[in-house]
Order: C-alpha cells, then sequence, then structure tokens
C-alpha cells in the first residue's frame, strides 16, 4: 500500500474530516473539499491519485466533477458515494466512467481496497 | 298494502352487492329460478289447460253428436210405427159405422186385413160409450168386458186417443194397447180399441245396429223397461238408474251404473206415447280416444315441466357460478393491483427514507470509525480495550442500520432482474448452507424432497435465494426447537415448477393471512420489520410466478411458490 494522494469531495465536513483522518491514518494524503468547484480549484493545483466524492451535492454534483475530470485530468480515477438515491447505482456509475460506487455509510476496509485497486488500474493500464 | 310488503319481501331486484357475500349468489340464483319458471311454467300451464279443454269439448261434441242423432232417428221411427198402427185404427173407426164394427164378421175381415197390412195387431175390439167391449176380434175372449173404470178408458175419453205401457198379455207376451174414441155429432161415440204386440219395437230398437257393448231400450216414464235391454234387466223390471230429467229433444248425461262405472247416457221422451227411448253406452269404451289424448297431454306437460325445471336449474346453476367466478377473478385482479400500487408507493418512501438515514449514519460510522483508529493506532491505556469494544459495538449497530436501509432500499430499487440459466435445487441447497447452523444448534428435522429430475429454469439467481431465505426464515421462527421443516420441489407442468416450504410450527389465524403480503404487517412483536414477505411477494411476482399459502393455526403453513420455466413479462415491473 503506497502513499497515495486522495481528494475527498463531500458537502457533510463532519463525514469528510472524519474519513480523511482515518485514511490519513492509513497512511494515505488526503485533501478533502465540500463541493465540485472546490475540488476543482484544488485539482488544479494538486493533482490527486483518486477523487472520491459524493453524487449528490448541491451545486455542482459528483456526477458533473466525474465528467470535467475525465475530460480535463483523465489518468485520475474517481470513485462514487451515494447514500443509494433513486435510479442510481454501480452499474450507472461504471458506465459513466467512475472506477466504481460505493454505498454509504462506507466499511472503511472495502474503501482502501478500492483505493488501491483504482490506483493500480492507473499503473498498469 | 299487503301484496307490496309480499313483494318487497320476496325481493326479486334486490340483492347484496357484496361480491363476496354466499348471500348474493343465493339469493341471484333463487331469483333467476323464480323469474325462468314463471316465465316458461305459467304459459305452458295455460296453454295446457286450454288445450285440455278444447280438446274435451270437441272430442265431446264428436262422439255425442252421433248419439244424438241415433236417439232421434230411432224415436222417430218409433214415433211413426205408433202413429201408423192409430192411423190405421182411427180409419177403421171413421170409415165404418158403429153397427158395422158390432158386427163380428165385419170386425174380423177388418182385422184380417189389417194384420196384413201393418202387421203387429194381436187384437181389435168395439167399446161402447158406457165402456163395455160390444165386439171383439182375437184371441181372447173379451167380449162382453166392461172397461168404464180403467184409466185408459178416461185417458181416451180425454185425448182422443191413447198408447198404453208394455204389458204382459195372457199369452205371457209384452204388448201394448192403442185405443182411439170416434166421436161423430149425429151417431153414438165409441172406442176402437186394438193389441199390438211389441215384437215391431225390438226390430225398431236392432235397426239401432249398436255395438256389443252398447245397449237400447224403452223404458216408461216411470222407469220400467218396455223392451229387453241386454245388461239392465228384461221386459217390465225396473230400469236401474234414475229417471233422466225430462226432454223431448235428445239428450246426453254421464251417470253412474250398480258397478259404479261411468256411462253416457242417451235418452228423448216421446211426445205421444209413454216412453222414453234410452241408448246406454260405457264411457270408458265411448271416452277412450278422450282418456288416451288426456293422458297424452298429462304426461307431454309433465315432461315439459320436469325439462323445464332441469334446463332452468342447470342454466340457473351454470350462469350464477360463471357470474361468480368472474366476479371472483375481477375482485382478486383488483386486489392485486392495489397491493401493487401500496407496495409501490411504500417502496417510494421506503426508498426516501433510507437515502436520509444513510448520509448521517454515515457520519456516526466514519467518527466512530475513526475514534476506533485513533485508539488502536495510539498509545496503550487503562481502559483501552473497553473503548475499542465501545466503538466496535457502534460501528456493529451502525452495520445494521445499514443492512436496514439497504434492505429497505432493495424494496423500493427497479432492480434489473438478471437471468440466467439455473437448478432450483441448487440454488435451494445454497440458501440452505445460510441456515446450516441455525437448523443444527435448534436441532431442527429438515427433510429434501427435491425432484431430480426437475430441467434448469431461466431465473434469477440471486433473488431467488432472496425468497428462499425470506420463507425458510419465517418457517424457523414459526417452529419450536425439535420442528419439522420440508422442502419439496417438483415441476407442476410443462411450464412451471414449484417448491414449497412446509414447517409444523404455530401457524396463522385467517386474519392474519389475509395480510401477511402488507408491508410493514408483522407478527413477530419488534423483531422483524414486516417486509420480509411483500418483498418476497414483490419478487416471485417480478420473476413471473406465483405464491401461495396454506395455513392452519396450531399445525403449521405451507408456502408454495410456482417459477415459469422461461422468465414471462414481469407482471409487477419493479417498483
Amino acid at each position: 500500500m503506497g502513499k497515495w494522494k486522495v481528494l475527498l469531495v463531500d458537502d457533510e465536513l463532519e463525514f469528510t474530516a472524519a474519513l480523511a483522518e482515518r485514511l490519513g491514518l492509513r497512511g494515505m494524503d488526503v485533501r478533502t473539499a465540500a463541493s465540485g468547484e472546490e475540488a476543482l480549484k484544488i485539482l488544479g493545483s494538486d493533482r490527486p491519485h483518486v477523487v472520491i466524492s459524493d453524487v449528490k451535492m448541491p451545486g455542482f454534483g459528483g456526477i458533473k466533477l466525474l465528467k470535467c475530470i475525465q475530460k480535463n485530468y483523465p489518468g485520475i480515477q474517481v470513485i462514487l458515494l451515494t447514500g443509494m438515491s433513486c435510479g442510481f447505482d454501480v452499474e450507472e456509475a461504471k458506465r459513466l466512467g467512475a472506477y466504481d460506487c460505493l454505498t454509504k455509510p462506507l466499511n472503511i476496509g472495502e474503501l482502501l481496497t478500492r483505493i488501491n485497486e483504482a490506483v493500480a488500474a492507473v499503473a498498469e493500464p | 298494502m299487503a301484496s307490496r310488503g309480499w313483494w318487497t319481501k320476496l325481493r326479486l331486484l334486490d340483492f347484496p352487492d357484496d361480491v363476496s357475500s354466499p348471500e348474493r349468489y343465493r339469493m341471484l340464483r333463487r331469483n333467476m329460478n323464480i323469474v325462468m319458471l314463471v316465465v316458461t311454467l305459467v304459459p305452458l300451464f295455460f296453454m295446457a289447460l286450454v288445450n285440455y279443454h278444447e280438446y274435451q269439448t270437441r272430442l265431446k261434441e264428436e262422439i255425442v253428436n252421433p248419439l244424438h242423432s241415433l236417439v232421434n232417428k230411432t224415436k222417430h221411427s218409433f214415433e211413426l210405427f205408433l202413429a201408423e198402427r192409430l192411423s190405421a185404427v182411427s180409419f177403421i173407426a171413421s170409415a165404418y159405422s158403429f153397427e158395422q164394427l158390432a158386427n163380428e164378421t165385419t170386425l174380423k175381415r177388418i182385422f184380417s186385413v189389417v194384420k196384413q197390412e201393418f202387421g203387429g195387431f194381436v187384437d181389435l175390439g168395439l167399446i161402447d160409450e158406457a165402456g163395455l167391449q160390444v165386439s171383439y176380434v182375437g184371441p181372447y175372449d173379451l167380449k162382453g168386458k166392461n172397461y168404464a173404470d180403467q184409466h185408459w178408458y178416461h185417458d181416451v175419453q180425454i185425448w182422443g186417443s191413447y198408447v198404453s205401457d208394455v204389458f204382459m198379455g195372457y199369452r205371457r207376451f209384452p204388448h201394448v194397447v192403442i185405443a182411439v174414441q170416434h166421436r161423430t155429432e149425429a151417431g153414438p161415440t165409441y172406442i176402437l180399441r186394438a193389441t199390438i204386440d211389441t215384437e215391431k219395437f225390438n226390430g225398431l230398437i236392432a235397426s239401432m245396429g249398436l255395438d256389443q257393448k252398447s245397449d237400447g231400450f224403452l223404458i216408461n216414464k216411470v222407469g220400467v223397461l218396455q223392451t229387453p235391454s241386454k245388461s239392465y234387466g228384461s221386459v217390465l223390471e225396473d230400469f236401474p238408474f234414475p229417471l233422466p230429467p225430462v226432454s223431448y229433444e235428445s239428450n246426453v248425461i254421464e251417470a253412474k251404473d250398480a258397478k259404479g262405472g261411468l256411462v253416457l247416457l242417451a235418452y228423448t221422451y216421446f211426445a205421444h206415447a209413454p216412453y222414453v227411448l234410452v241408448v246406454i253406452k260405457q264411457a270408458g269404451e265411448v271416452l277412450k280416444s278422450w282418456y288416451t289424448l288426456k293422458t297424452e297431454i298429462f304426461f307431454i306437460f309433465f315432461f315439459s315441466v320436469l325439462l323445464i325445471l332441469l334446463v332452468v336449474f342447470r342454466l340457473t346453476n351454470l350462469l350464477v357460478k360463471r357470474m361468480r367466478e368472474s366476479d371472483e377473478k375481477r375482485e382478486a385482479a383488483f386486489r392485486e393491483m392495489e397491493h401493487t400500487h401500496k407496495l409501490s408507493s411504500i417502496g417510494r418512501l421506503a426508498a426516501g427514507v433510507a437515502h436520509e438515514i444513510n448520509n448521517p449514519m454515515a457520519i456516526v460510522n466514519e467518527k466512530a470509525g475513526l475514534m476506533k483508529d485513533l485508539i488502536e493506532y495510539g498509545p496503550d491505556f487503562a481502559e483501552k480495550e473497553k473503548f475499542l469494544s465501545l466503538t466496535e459495538s457502534i460501528l456493529q449497530s451502525v452495520d445494521r442500520c445499514r443492512s436496514i436501509t439497504h434492505r429497505l432500499l432493495g424494496f423500493a430499487r427497479r432492480m434489473e432482474v438478471q437471468i440466467e440459466g439455473l437448478e432450483l435445487n441448487e440454488v435451494l441447497k445454497e440458501t440452505l448452507k445460510f441456515l446450516e447452523r441455525e437448523l443444527m444448534y435448534r436441532n431442527i428435522e429438515f427433510e429434501l424432497n427435491l425432484a431430480e429430475d426437475l430441467l434448469p429454469i431461466a431465473s434469477d439467481r440471486g433473488q431467488l435465494q432472496q425468497v428462499f431465505l425470506n420463507l425458510l426464515n419465517n418457517a424457523l421462527a414459526a417452529v419450536d426447537d425439535g420442528g419439522r421443516i420440508i422442502i419439496t420441489s417438483w415441476e407442476k407442468d410443462a411450464d412451471t415448477e414449484a417448491v414449497s416450504i412446509k414447517d409444523n410450527g404455530c401457524g396463522m389465524s385467517e386474519e392474519t393471512l389475509k395480510n401477511i403480503f402488507e408491508p410493514f404487517f408483522t407478527t413477530k412483536k419488534g423483531k422483524g420489520t414486516g417486509l420480509g414477505l411483500p418483498i418476497t411477494y414483490g419478487i416471485v411476482k417480478k420473476l413471473g410466478g406465483n405464491i401461495e399459502v396454506q395455513s392452519q393455526e396450531g399445525k403449521g403453513t405451507t408456502f408454495t411458490i410456482f417459477l415459469p420455466k422461461k422468465p414471462k413479462e414481469a407482471s409487477v415491473g419493479g417498483f
């Protein structure tokens, strides 16, 4: 497990703060953003290996962010998070180009595995 | 008002609308029977009655008319016969003077001529004004006999002529007497009297040509036979019937003979002689054709009624049965639609709730996770283990919440059915593996009756597992430790395979049975979500199958699932 750079995007600050710290404890370099716009700004200056973004956020949502990243930063993997809103699931996320889609509440072990896999997928295209 | 009350009470057009009420169909059947029977039987009854009456009238006329004419004709012959003899005697009385007739030689000559010309004359005598027989020709010695005190003598003086009843003469031979009074203004008044034997009467009766079983004869006006009868006695015996009412036209009446048999009695009174001509026919013989017809009419009526009853009852039964079936089908379809709608709206509500809860749960999860991480990664301290177990317990609770919300979302989510070829028995065995430990632990007897030759079907493995798991969980909850669960699989028909899960647990009441597929209905008091069976129902329907349940309180429950071998178009297209 390497020291991957992860950008965590969610409007629930309590959630991002706690998760960021937990991932930090597991050796990741985590930055957080509260919205899509903020995430794009960070992406411009500090390019992460993986972006983990909630789907549903006020304003700039996860799907729009995913599209921006695909367009401007190909090579950055996106893992979407969802509270399982209607009409959105893993298949749809993958169809849109996300690496995976996880449902909240998260299992930390599973999330770590997915991050590592996503990074590996970029390293060995 | 009384009739209105009766009509209202019958409730011909008013019956319960509730399709589940047996009263509705009982009344419907009764009313249809009544209406159809009235509509068919009343006209039939009237037709039979009119037919009966008409036939009776026509046939009787046909039978009775010839009797009338026969009786009239014969009476006529008799009257002619008597009139001829009276005329002959009258002619003699007028053509000859008293003196000539008083001369026995002349009278003898006249008698022999009359006897020769007319026949039937037995004797001839002349009686003077005082009633004394002054001359007589005949087999008896009646000269000098005085008739002044005899009633016929008076009758002839009043009416001018006289015909007597039949009587036995001295020769024991039936006779009648005819007498004519001769009245002239100049000469003396005298009476010419002749006796005629009734042999000629028998000839006239015989000429009627009656058949063997009919009888014809004369009686006098007090009911004494004047000619011999075949069945009712010989001459001068009493006629064994009451005298028929006086009628100078022929008349036919019905009477009962001594044996109680019905007879037709045709008769006519004579106007100028003291006789009644009677013809008797056995009604049984005469009315044979009528009785046959009557029997035929009765049987036709009887069988028609029987046929109508049979047809009406069968038809009504069939109609009401069809109506009931169609009502029930409609009702069932309506209930299923209602249920689907309910599931669908509850699904949407559940999805909303689950989503809202998932976000705060995610925060709790991460916070507790972080706490656990900090304790784990940090230095040891006195209560480290306790804190670890506390945070672990929070995380497990979050996990439980997550499984509940996921289940709710699963209920609501429009899941694509993933059809693959699978063997039902295999899916069942896979599902059972999840429960092995509980089965062992609770010492539950398990019986698998799986049909070996089941063909693979096209269905969704994951969803089927969910279905079996839900049903098995219910069975496990229903049985006591040491209970018994039987799983059976079989091929129902060419298109369907079936699985039944039977337990000998506590069973369900009828009330519970009605509600088991209702979301949030549970009998597990706080332990159940009330979603297991609605989800099961939804999945089975989505897979194009069907689910049936039989349960008896205290004896156990059997769930049976029917699955199509090939997926049909989903009857419930998700929620």
